[in-house]
């Protein structure tokens, strides 16, 4: 009885968000401009390299979209209080974090989608490979928003939600083989970008639209379950002991 | 549940923030009951732990240690089917700017479960109850401080919850607002809910509450009826208040004698030693502020600071 109120929990709370903030005019805009603006980019700096780029591009603008908007839902509704209203309601907090997971992984999943058509479109890539990359970019954005959850409940502000986002987005671009293949980094760094979900995220974005590995890539999305499950109880440790 | 148990059963609940050496004792092994139908008044100056209270009631926060049974629900065991019969109107109005006044009732009715066919129909009379038919498509962060008050007790009363908490529910609010919001927690008393309300307004709760436990340093000082306090107050004694006017303007004070007489004798030797025209000499009976000053033996300017938390 009660996981059935925590399911409907969670899917009403990921209705409202998408509903109250992601699919707003400004957003959506917002998460379209920011792929074209980097694809245009690059298109006018190399537009030889361009194809080799568009896993990376792909996988940044799906950590962007899954986790900026979130990291500021989350943290604008526990200064107004708006949080512990969902938690006043019949479901556990678990299930509460996951609808606030499920909303902004769905607005990073449509937004990246997009970009995804756009690119497939733009370079001629098969159609065919569409459904096996939009599954790697669910399994993406799972993690990303995870990713916005725990740095939310980890800071008090919204503007420390962005500078952390900030702090561990950037990295992860440069080293997770967006732009540079992870065999072309000095020293640890490629040890260092394994244990970074964007890694997985390329890997896999890669794999599907250049005809790789099917259990490499299999590999790479039960990585990125992984990392979805550990930033997802985390998260849900951290908002426990704030709320005790 | 029967009407012999309890709406609410606290044995022992502490509560602590921060670590066991350096952190604060909130809530320190309190004990109370609410009996069905009645509204019970958490009273006490901020910072008392009334806000603690009512947040481990509600789940938000676990106690230490302690036990509580909400609606003959152990609140250890049983919260999700407790947050059921619950209804919370937190001291912030929380409810979600983006979304309109309907749409705000619509989604509590979504999160508690309401079946989608009166979903709609049960929003409509809450806005129509609280005087908000003409704000029902109006977002919820444009409306004024009292219609958001209004609507996040309208929002707390969308799944029909046989109790009611509600965390300083006037604080706030203007006279007008206040006042009208205080008449409707009357209303919901005789519809038969139970209210659990904790305020530092000592008229509030002498007007609303028929049992008030006075909270203090996380300790419960007295629980009892209003009447049942005041009558701690006087114990035997008549109190006697004197209206005086001298240079400096005019004051009252209360004096307390073994009768009547004697009372008003004091009175007026009082104003005679200190040079004071006495307005008005008059028995009267204790209020709640004479108990909970005599019972708390704290001032009733201290209910007056500045709103903290707690």
């Amino acid at each position: 009885m009660m996981w059935r109120d925590s399911v409907r929990g969670l899917l009403y709370v990921a209705w409202k968000d998408m509903r109250a903030y992601y699919f707003k005019p400004p957003n959506i805009s917002w998460g379209m401009l920011f792929p074209g603006a980097l694809i245009l980019a690059f298109t006018v700096r190399a537009p030889g390299d361009l194809q080799a780029l568009v896993p990376g591009l792909v996988a940044m603008t799906a950590l962007f979209s899954a986790t900026s908007m979130e990291a500021i839902v989350i943290t604008f509704e526990r200064r107004t209080g708006a949080l512990e209203r969902l938690l006043l309601a019949p479901m556990t907090l678990p299930a509460m974090l996951a609808g606030k997971v499920l909303g902004g992984m769905l607005f990073g999943l449509t937004i990246s989608a997009v970009a995804l058509l756009g690119v497939a479109i733009g370079f001629g890539i098969a159609l065919w490979r569409l459904p096996a990359a939009l599954l790697a970019l669910l399994f993406s954005t799972a993690a990303f928003s995870s990713l916005g959850a725990l740095v939310s409940v980890s800071v008090q502000e919204v503007f420390e939600a962005q500078t952390l986002a900030n702090a561990i987005r950037f990295p992860m671009i440069f080293l997770c083989g967006v732009f540079v293949p992870l065999e072309e980094l000095p020293g640890v760094l490629p040890e260092v970008a394994r244990l970074l979900p964007l890694t997985y995220a390329v890997e896999a974005l890669d794999r599907v639209l250049s005809g790789g590995s099917v259990l490499a890539m299999a590999l790479d999305l039960a990585a990125l379950l992984i990392f979805t499950g550990a930033l997802f109880i985390a998260a849900t440790a951290i908002l426990q002991r704030r709320l005790d | 549940m029967s009407d012999a148990l309890p709406a609410i059963e606290v044995k022992g609940l502490r509560k602590r923030y921060g670590r066991a050496n350096d952190g604060v004792l909130a809530v320190d092994r309190i004990a109370f009951e609410v009996r069905p139908g009645e509204v019970f008044g958490l009273l006490g100056p901020n910072g008392a732990g009334k806000t603690t209270t009512i947040r481990m009631l509600t789940g938000l926060t676990r106690p230490d240690s302690g036990e509580a049974h909400v609606l003959g629900l152990d609140l250890a065991r049983d919260l999700p089917r407790i947050k059921k019969r619950i209804g919370v109107v937190p001291e912030r109005s929380n409810l979600y700017s983006e979304l309109s006044a309907r749409e705000n009732l619509i989604f509590m009715a979504q999160l508690y479960g309401v079946p989608r066919r009166v979903r709609g129909t049960r929003a409509d009379e809450l806005l129509h109850r609280f005087r908000l038919g003409g704000k029902r498509e109006a977002p919820f962060g444009k409306l004024s401080k009292g219609m958001k008050r209004a609507l996040t007790v309208a929002a707390a009363l969308i799944h029909r919850p046989q109790l009611l908490f509600l965390d300083e529910p006037t604080s706030g609010l203007d006279v007008v607002n206040a006042r009208g919001l205080r008449a409707l927690i009357e209303r919901l008393r005789d519809e038969g809910v139970t209210i659990f309300m904790t305020t530092h307004y000592l008229e509030e709760a002498e007007r609303l509450a028929d049992r008030v436990a006075l909270l203090v340093d996380g300790r419960i000082v007295a629980a009892d009826t209003v009447a049942g306090l005041k009558s701690r107050v006087a114990d035997g004694e008549t109190m006697v208040e004197i209206r005086y006017r001298d240079a400096m303007g005019s004051d009252c004070l209360r004096l307390r004698a073994a009768d009547g007489a004697s009372g008003v004798r004091a009175a007026l030797d009082r104003a005679e030693v200190e040079g004071r025209e006495v307005v008005s000499i008059d028995t009267v009976q204790p209020s709640l502020e004479d108990a909970f000053i005599e019972l708390t033996g704290l001032s009733a300017e201290v209910m007056l600071a500045e709103k903290g938390g707690g």
